[in-house]
C-alpha cells in the first residue's frame, strides 16, 4: 500500500538549496488534499542541522542519509539510495526540483522503480475523483500545456519547475520526526567521480533569487542602448532579464535569458521592455507576482499578462522614468538626510 | 569503440498538432527535422570518431517510417550506420517505454553487452515532448553511468572525462565506460552533410526493427508499456486585469506607473 507525499530536498555544496522549501510547499498542499503525511529525504554529510528547518515549513517526517560518500551528487549512489528508500517508505507520490540534480536523479530513479515520471510540472493537484496526481506541464515550446496522470504505477513521480511556486513561511510550532537511515557500503558505490568543480562568475547572475527583474527584447535595437535596461536596473536594485533574441544577439549572456530556454522567475516585480511576449518567454516570467510592460505596440502579446501596460516609445519613457526614479530617490534621500 | 547517437526526429517549426482527444502529437511528414541537440551529439559522435582507432557510429532512432530521413541525413552528416526502430506497437510510448525499446536496441545492437568502451550520446532534451527524461532513463535501465548537461567529453582508456554545466558552475566529471552522455548546445557547431555522404545516404539501406525482434511484448511498449497518460491537453491561459496607459508628453502615464508601484509597495 503506497502512502504518503515524499519530496527530495536538494544538497548543493553541504547547504539545503532553498528550491527545497517550495517543493515542501507542494507537499505540503497535495499531503493535506489527501489527509497523508508529507515526507522529506535529505542525502548528503551533515544534513542533519536542516531538519528542525524542513519540519517548520511543512514536513512531517524527515529522512537523513548521512554519508561522506554523498557530499557531492552523483547519480549512481543517489540512485540506489533513493531507489531503497522509496521501496522501504513506499509513497504514493515523490517529487523532486526540475533542476539539473532533479532531473538527473528522477529517471533514474524512475526508471528502477519501473514507474511514470512527468517532467517540469508548473501545476500539481489530486483528482477527487480518484486520489490520483494531476501533473501538469508544457510542452513544444510552451505551446501547450498538458495534464499529464500514471494511472496504474506507483509511486507517481514528478520534478516540479523552480520558482513555480512560493515557499510556506517557517512555523516554529510545527512538529515533526526525524529519522536517520544507514544503509550498507556497497549502496555508496559508484562509477563515477567528481574530478573537480569550478564556480562559475557569469553563472552568478541570480535572476531566479531577485525580487524585481527588468528585461529589454530586441525592441532596444543595439547593444549601447540596452545600457538603458541596466540603469533601470541598478535603480531598482533589480537583476537583469532578456529574451532569446537579445541573449542571441550577444547583447547579454545566456545566464539573463527568460523563458522556455532560459530561466524562469517569479519575482515581485518584472518590467518588460521592447519585449513582444512571445509564449516562450512568458513561459519563464508569467507567475511574477507584478507585471509591468511598455511597448510601442498595444497589440503586442506582453499586455495580455501585465498588471500595468504603457503603450509607447520606449526611448522616451525610459528615459523619463530613469529621471522621476532618480528624483524621487533624491528627494527622498534629502528628506531623511 | 562503439558510438551510438540516439537520435529522434521532431517537428521543424512550432506549428505542431495535439491530438486533443489521445493526448497524441500529430505528426505530419514535411517539415521533421533532427532534434537539434541530436545533431549537436551526432557532431560530437562523429569528432570522437575521427580520433579513436577503429571507432564506428551508429544513429538509432524510434519513430514512424518517415523517421528514416532523419537518420539518412544523420548518415549524409557522417554516421556509419542507421537502425530505426518503427512498428505500430511502439506508437505512443512514454519515456519509460521509449527509453526500455532504445535501451534493449543498444543491447541487441552490441551482441549482448555494451563494450568496455562503448558510448551512447543523446540531447539534453528534445524540443516536443521535452523532459529530457529518455537519457538518464536509458542509463539505468543498462545500468551504466550517465553524465547529464555535457559541453565537452574527452575519451581515455575505459573511461571518459566530461564537463557538466550545473547552476553553480561546472563540474568535471569521470565515468567509466560504458556509459551514457547527454549533451547541451555548447558542446560543438554542427557540420554539414558531405558529398561523400550524401551518396552514401542515399543507398544505404536501413534496418527496420520491431518489438518481436528485440524480443519485447505489447505490454513492455507503446501505450501499454507506458505508466504515464496525457489525459488532457490544452493553451496556455493568461490575462490580467490590465491598467493600459498611452505615453504623452506630459508625462502622466509614467507618474501613475510610479504611483502604481507605490501603491503596490515594490518601491
Ligand atoms: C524552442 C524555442 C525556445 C525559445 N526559448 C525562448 C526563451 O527562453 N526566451 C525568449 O525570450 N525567447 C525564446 N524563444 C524565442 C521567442 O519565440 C521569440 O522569438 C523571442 O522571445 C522574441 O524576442 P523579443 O521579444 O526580444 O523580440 P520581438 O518579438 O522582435 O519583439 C520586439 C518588441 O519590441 C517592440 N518595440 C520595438 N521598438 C520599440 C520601441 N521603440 N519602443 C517600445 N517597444 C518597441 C516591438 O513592438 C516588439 O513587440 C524560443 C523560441 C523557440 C522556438
Ligand atoms: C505534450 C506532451 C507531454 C509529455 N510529457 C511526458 C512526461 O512528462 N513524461 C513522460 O514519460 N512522457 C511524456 N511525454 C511522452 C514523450 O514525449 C515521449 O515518450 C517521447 O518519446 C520522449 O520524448 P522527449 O521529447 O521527452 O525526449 P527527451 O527525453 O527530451 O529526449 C532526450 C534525448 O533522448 C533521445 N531520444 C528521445 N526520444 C527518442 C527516440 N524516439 N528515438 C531516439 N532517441 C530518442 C534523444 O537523444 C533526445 O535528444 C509527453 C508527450 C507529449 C506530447
Amino acid at each position: 500500500m503506497y502512502r504518503g507525499v515524499m519530496i527530495i530536498g536538494e544538497q548543493r555544496g553541504g547547504e539545503l538549496h532553498p528550491v527545497t522549501y517550495e517543493l515542501l510547499a507542494r507537499g505540503r498542499a497535495l499531503a493535506d488534499k489527501l489527509s497523508e503525511e508529507l515526507s522529506c529525504v535529505v542525502l548528503g554529510h551533515d544534513m542533519e542541522r536542516f531538519a528542525e528547518g524542513i519540519i517548520q515549513r511543512g514536513a512531517d517526517v524527515v529522512y537523513i542519509v548521512d554519508n561522506p560518500l554523498l557530499r557531492n551528487f552523483l547519480p549512481r549512489p543517489y540512485t540506489s539510495v533513493l531507489t531503497r528508500l522509496a521501496k522501504e517508505v513506499k509513497p504514493e507520490i515523490v517529487l523532486a526540483a526540475a533542476t539539473t540534480q532533479g532531473r538527473t536523479i528522477m529517471p533514474l530513479v524512475a526508471a528502477k522503480l519501473d514507474t511514470g515520471l512527468t517532467a517540469d510540472c508548473t501545476g500539481l493537484d489530486i483528482d477527487p475523483l480518484d486520489r490520483s496526481l494531476l501533473q501538469t506541464r508544457p510542452a513544444i515550446g510552451g505551446n501547450v500545456m498538458a495534464t499529464i496522470k500514471t494511472p496504474a504505477s506507483r509511486p507517481q513521480m514528478a520534478t516540479v519547475r523552480p520558482k513555480s511556486t512560493k515557499p510556506l513561511s517557517a512555523d516554529k510550532a510545527r512538529s515533526g520526526r526525524v529519522v536517520l537511515k544507514s544503509y550498507e557500503k556497497d549502496m555508496f558505490t559508484t562509477c563515477e567521480e567528481l574530478v573537480r568543480f569550478v564556480k562559475d562568475a557569469t553563472q552568478d547572475v541570480n535572476v531566479q533569487d531577485a525580487d524585481i527583474v527588468v528585461s529589454g527584447g530586441k525592441g532596444l535595437k543595439t547593444r549601447d542602448n540596452f545600457c538603458m535596461i541596466e540603469e533601470l536596473a541598478s535603480l531598482f536594485g533589480a537583476a537583469v532579464g532578456a529574451t532569446r533574441d537579445v541573449v542571441d544577439l550577444g547583447w547579454v549572456g545566456y545566464p539573463h535569458q527568460i523563458g522556455l530556454s532560459g530561466k524562469t522567475v517569479s519575482p515581485k516585480l518584472y518590467i518588460a521592455l521592447g519585449l513582444s511576449g512571445s509564449v516562450q518567454h512568458l513561459a519563464g516570467m508569467q507567475t511574477s507576482e507584478t507585471i509591468v510592460a511598455i511597448n510601442k505596440d498595444p497589440d503586442a502579446q506582453i499586455f495580455k499578462v501585465a498588471d500595468f501596460g504603457i503603450v509607447g516609445d520606449l526611448f522616451d519613457v525610459v528615459p523619463e522614468l530613469i529621471e522621476k526614479l532618480k528624483e524621487r530617490k533624491n528627494g527622498k534621500l534629502r528628506r531623511e538626510g | 569503440m562503439n558510438i551510438y547517437v540516439l537520435l529522434k526526429q521532431v517537428p521543424g517549426t512550432s506549428d505542431v498538432k495535439m491530438d486533443e482527444e489521445t493526448g497524441t502529437m500529430i505528426r505530419t511528414e514535411h517539415k521533421n527535422v533532427i532534434n537539434p541537440l541530436d545533431e549537436n551529439a551526432l557532431a560530437e559522435a562523429i569528432r570522437l570518431r575521427d580520433v579513436m582507432p577503429e571507432a564506428k557510429v551508429t544513429a538509432i532512432s524510434m519513430g514512424p517510417p518517415h523517421a528514416q530521413k532523419a537518420l539518412r541525413e544523420a548518415i549524409a552528416l557522417g554516421a556509419d550506420e542507421a537502425v530505426l526502430l518503427s512498428h505500430r506497437g511502439f506508437g505512443g510510448s512514454d519515456t519509460l517505454a521509449t527509453s526500455k525499446a532504445l535501451a534493449k536496441a543498444l543491447v541487441t545492437l552490441a551482441g549482448g553487452k555494451l563494450g568496455k568502451n562503448d558510448l551512447v550520446l543523446c540531447g539534453e532534451r528534445a524540443t516536443d515532448g521535452e523532459t529530457g527524461q529518455v537519457g538518464p532513463m536509458v542509463s539505468a535501465i543498462l545500468d551504466v553511468p550517465v553524465v547529464t548537461y555535457v559541453r565537452k567529453i574527452d575519451c581515455e582508456n575505459h573511461a571518459i572525462v566530461a564537463e557538466r554545466v550545473v547552476e553553480e558552475g561546472l563540474e568535471l566529471i569521470k565515468a567509466s565506460l560504458p556509459a551514457v552522455v547527454t549533451v547541451i548546445k555548447d558542446i560543438n557547431q554542427p557540420g554539414f552533410p558531405t558529398l561523400s555522404g550524401k551518396l552514401k545516404a542515399k543507398s544505404r539501406e536501413i534496418p527496420v526493427i520491431t518489438p518481436l525482434d528485440l524480443g519485447l511484448s505489447s505490454d513492455d511498449v507503446g501505450l501499454q508499456g507506458s505508466p504515464t497518460r496525457v489525459v488532457k491537453v490544452f493553451r496556455p491561459r493568461l490575462s490580467r486585469d490590465t491598467i493600459m496607459c498611452r505615453q504623452d508628453s506630459a508625462g502622466t502615464a509614467v507618474d501613475n506607473l510610479i504611483s502604481f508601484l507605490e501603491e503596490r509597495g515594490v518601491v
